[in-house]
């Protein structure tokens, strides 16, 4: 075994301390300071490794446990006849068989400075959901790139959602540097890289440290082989980096999550302060519903708090009795958050099956769940060059700019501001999966008077705005019957009357959607089917639809009604007789059909199925088409359309 | 404005992590297995709904092998403190006569424990199940999520857990699917211990090191703690100081000699001791992935 085994010598000093004074130490540690990060970055770029050996260097390692490590490398060990630390970390089954990442670990370990929680992730691509769920509690992240290779996709694609999930700290740790033969040139080249790709991420610190996990160079100490670098090592930097967030001092914000009612006389409001400071005696609202009242009490089982700060599960007592339930969020009167039922969001999406904008998912907050949509996928953003593009649905692993629409108000801050009141996830309703992670950019107030669901705008709607009744009038006759040419008058008319129409004739179907029919009854039937179902989207539209087909089968002029509505349909038959069409002629068809070059023609080899009980029967004989006209408007307007 | 310690952090999230399912499930359950990691959620849980009582029963499945010790101190912890107990016990094990002497450690704890577990969760429909499991135990524990799902057949399956981000919790799940939650997820050994000595939680005796009789069998100190336990030829019970760095079921936990007579001597020899906690436990020496596959058969 050639790993390291001595310890370093604060460990050493740790054990005389523990054994003269463990009193004192323990008080000691609870004053440590404490850091939560991640590690991530591309497969094999030695994370595993890394906090492996992390973990060995500050004896978290046990003698048993290094007994069965030992055992471990040599069975399914990468690393030669080295210790494999990674086999420390990849602690499922299939982990340790594929020799690769697939779920976040979480590690613990401490020095005599700090405490630190790491949490270790995938980085293959298909596992991006497992990094951004260690990302999303994470101060700071260690991004490793491997010399040999620079900066990948991944690393792009780690470092933007690291950025989008508000870490603002980053250490881009150059690892095994000892292939390369600790080149400096190599780890200047990655340094420039890496800052020309963050210039457009919101980082306040980037850390480069070049490294070799493997052999533990500049992990604990400052390396001997790269006297060329003077900064930190990776532990001196985890110790000391300066990475709060300040939250205490941000306006306060209490999500309501339990209301706390032992008995009649206790009413409290249980919660985790998100951010700021509340004191007894202040002045408080609750929102949404803005009732204000005084904090009579901080409640806790070890007593009563004068104040109260982020992060502090607490219980608060309010002078007033208002009414306040889970999903509120109790706030100081000045800098109150928003509450809105739509907002833009950035999204992770985290399932095989896309998002769908207009499918309803479930979507929590802190402390609220509700139905919501993505009304819009405004734009997906390229993890390579962050450039927006174009996109109907946002895939695994995909991050889209969205427009969300809620069943309900949510009460919330930009994430950007106030992560815990700024995040959301999103829930499938069938299978109950997390499918996304949401990150609030602002709410969207234009819209809160406009019903934010598409479908809710409903026929009703749209005839409202046009201040009329839609149906069908469903013109049916012989050809030459003047089915056309009443039609037309009849829409000329309801257009003089400001109505919405629209006109469907054999002239702009057959030329169009139907033009791939013929004449045969199959095609006659396929024909009249197609301008049914076209009429009714149009009746849904809020329009007057006017159509002069002969349909001549009783059948599919029953099919069309029975699409509608009743009171949509109004079948009008153009009673003309043959004898005085075949006089017409007006496209010189009767003749040819008399010579039989026009098979199926109705009337002739095709029967007419005359309609019994049409809502208006045009007795043509005797009758003007202008006459025929004022007639459908007078009866329509009396019985349908007032 | 208030720093919060690294222990105030630790039991603010477990405070949370509580009152989300108090506040989501319909009908939650806290595991207890009467250790010091249960003390210590059980402290929490007062503290997370005061002045209200648990919103919740507490339930032990009791392996009818536990140290006598356990349950007296059981008993006395949940009257001290008003809990609504529930004691679960696999009926069918006891007619079995499942004892870990004849039929050894793994059907032992599959039936009794595992078994008797998923027979407890079935039987009153609990929806989400409160354990103290903590990542620092063991590598598949380290993976886990704090909101673990269990199939209606209390199958965890790793390779397809929720993510979980933030402190929002997923918790939906269908009719007989249900959830395990471990609010004590992110906290360490010496975390666990700093706190009973700062809160001053109880915790049973045989933590302490004490004179008690022992056998040492496959290199392991068992403690006769009743008559069930058959002596093998030439075994005579030695009076020994030892304590336990785990508790469980007497013929399954080994003991360890020690002089650690008070909580800072335990503090003191667990931080300079060079052998990790689970050492004593039988359980986990059977193959690499031992644990994964405990859990996922339903085991905690």
């Amino acid at each position: 075994m050639s790993a390291k085994s001595e310890k370093p010598s604060y460990v050493v000093q740790e054990s005389e301390k523990i054994s003269a004074d463990i009193v004192g130490y323990l008080k000691e540690q609870e004053h440590k300071s404490f850091l939560r990060f991640i590690t991530c970055g591309s497969v094999d770029d030695g994370k595993s490794t890394l906090i492996g050996r992390l973990l060995y260097d500050s004896k978290l390692i046990f003698e048993d446990q290094l007994a069965v490590l030992e055992n471990d490398s040599k069975k399914d060990g990468t690393q030669g006849d080295d210790l494999d630390f990674a086999l420390l970390v990849d602690g499922l089954a299939a982990e340790r068989e594929q020799g690769i990442t697939i779920d976040v670990a979480y590690r613990f370990f401490a020095t005599d400075k700090r405490k630190f929680i790491v949490a270790d992730t995938p980085g293959h691509e298909q596992y991006t959901r497992n990094m951004a769920t260690g990302a999303s509690s994470a101060d700071v992240a260690v991004i490793l790139i491997d010399a040999r290779r620079g900066m990948l996709t991944q690393t792009r694609r780690h470092s933007y959602i690291v950025n989008l999930l508000g870490i603002r700290h980053v250490i881009v740790a150059i690892n095994k540097m000892d292939l390369v033969h600790y080149s400096e040139k190599t780890c200047r080249a990655i340094e420039a890289e890496y800052r020309s790709f963050a210039a457009n991420l919101n980082f306040s610190s980037i850390t480069f440290i070049p490294m070799s996990a493997l052999k533990g160079d500049n992990i604990m100490d400052a390396s001997e082989q790269m006297d060329w670098y003077k900064g930190p090592s990776l532990m001196t930097e985890l110790e000391t980096i300066d990475a709060s967030k300040n939250s205490s001092s941000s306006p306060f914000r209490l999500p309501v999550q339990w209301v706390n009612r032992p008995n009649l006389d206790f009413r409290g409001f249980s919660g985790t302060i998100a951010s700021g400071t509340v004191k007894k005696g202040d002045t408080v609202i609750a929102l949404p519903s803005a009732k204000t009242s005084k904090v009579k009490s901080i409640v806790t089982y070890s007593g009563e708090l004068d104040s109260a700060s982020a992060d502090q599960a607490i219980t608060l007592t309010l002078e007033d009795e208002i009414d306040i339930s889970r999903g509120d969020v109790i706030t100081e009167l000045d800098h109150r958050p928003e509450s809105t039922d739509q907002f833009q969001a950035h999204i992770i999406w985290m399932h095989d099956k896309p998002l769908m904008p207009g499918r309803p998912y479930l979507i929590k907050t802190t402390n609220k769940t509700t139905t919501g949509e993505v009304t819009e996928l405004k734009h997906k953003i390229n993890v390579n060059s962050l450039e927006h593009e174009a996109g109907k649905v946002l895939e695994l692993n995909e991050v889209g700019v969205c427009n969300v629409g809620l069943e309900e108000a949510i009460v919330f801050d930009a994430y950007q501001d106030n992560a815990a009141m700024g995040s959301f996830i999103m829930i499938d309703k069938i299978d109950n999966t997390t499918v996304a992670a949401g990150m609030i950019d602002f709410g969207l107030r234009r819209a809160t008077n406009v019903h934010w669901q598409a479908v809710d705008v409903h026929q009703n709607a749209r005839a409202e705005q046009k201040r009329q009744k839609p149906v069908v009038l469903w013109f049916t006759g012989l050809s030459a019957s003047g089915k056309s040419t009443i039609a037309n008058l009849v829409e000329k008319k309801l257009h003089i009357l400001g109505k919405h129409t629209y006109l469907l004739d054999g002239d702009n179907v057959r030329h169009g959607l139907n033009k791939d029919l013929g004449f045969v009854e199959a095609d006659r039937v396929e024909n009249i089917r197609r301008v049914g179902e076209v009429a009714k989207l149009m009746v849904d539209a809020g329009l007057i639809v006017l159509t002069a087909f002969i349909s001549p089968f009783r059948a599919e002029r029953r099919m069309v009604r029975d699409m509608m509505d009743e009171h949509e349909f109004i079948e009008v038959f153009v009673d003309t007789p043959i004898e005085i069409c075949e006089q017409r002629d007006p496209k010189g068809l009767y003749k040819k059909a008399r010579k039989g070059e026009i098979k199926n023609f109705t009337g002739f080899d095709s029967p007419y199925e005359s309609p019994e009980g049409a809502e208006i029967h045009l007795h043509m004989a005797d009758l003007a088409a202008e006459d025929a006209a004022d007639q459908i408007i007078a009866k329509i307007q009396e019985q349908y359309l007032s | 404005m208030t720093i919060l310690t690294h222990l105030q952090r630790l039991e603010a999230e477990s405070i949370h992590i509580m009152r989300e399912v108090a506040a989501t499930c319909s009908n939650p359950v806290m595991l207890y297995s009467i250790g010091k990691d249960s003390s210590v959620m059980l402290h929490l849980a007062l503290k997370a709904f005061y002045p209200s009582k648990l919103p919740f029963p507490v339930m032990h499945v009791d392996t009818t092998w536990k140290f006598r010790e356990m349950i007296e101190f059981r008993e006395k912890f949940v009257k001290d403190n008003g809990l609504d107990l529930k004691v679960h016990i696999n009926q069918d094990g006891v007619d079995m006569n499942m004892s870990p002497f004849t039929h050894g450690s793994a059907v032992h704890t599959d039936v009794m424990k595992t078994q008797g577990l998923k027979q407890a969760l079935d039987k009153y429909k609990f929806d989400a199940a409160f354990g103290g499991a903590r990542r620092d135990e063991e590598k598949s524990r380290a993976k886990e999520r704090i909101f673990s799902f269990r199939s209606a057949q209390h199958r965890w399956d790793p390779k397809n857990q929720r993510p979980e981000l933030w402190n929002i919790y997923n918790n939906r799940i269908k009719k007989g699917e249900s959830m395990r939650v471990f609010p004590l997820s992110n906290w360490t050994e010496l975390d666990i211990w700093q706190y009973i000595h700062q809160e001053n939680i109880p915790i049973v005796p045989l933590y302490l090191a004490k004179k008690r009789p022992v056998v040492k069998r496959d290199g392991m100190l068992v403690m006769v703690d009743d008559d069930r336990m058959p002596l093998e030829p030439g075994e005579v019970p030695e009076m020994k100081m030892v304590r336990f760095r785990t508790l469980g079921c007497y013929p399954l936990t080994g003991a360890i000699e020690s002089t650690a007579t008070t909580l800072t001597d335990i503090i003191q020899e667990m931080l300079l001791t060079k052998t990790s906690e689970r050492e004593g436990r039988a359980i986990d020496k059977d193959s690499n992935a031992s644990m994964e596959q405990k859990k996922q058969e339903g085991y905690f």
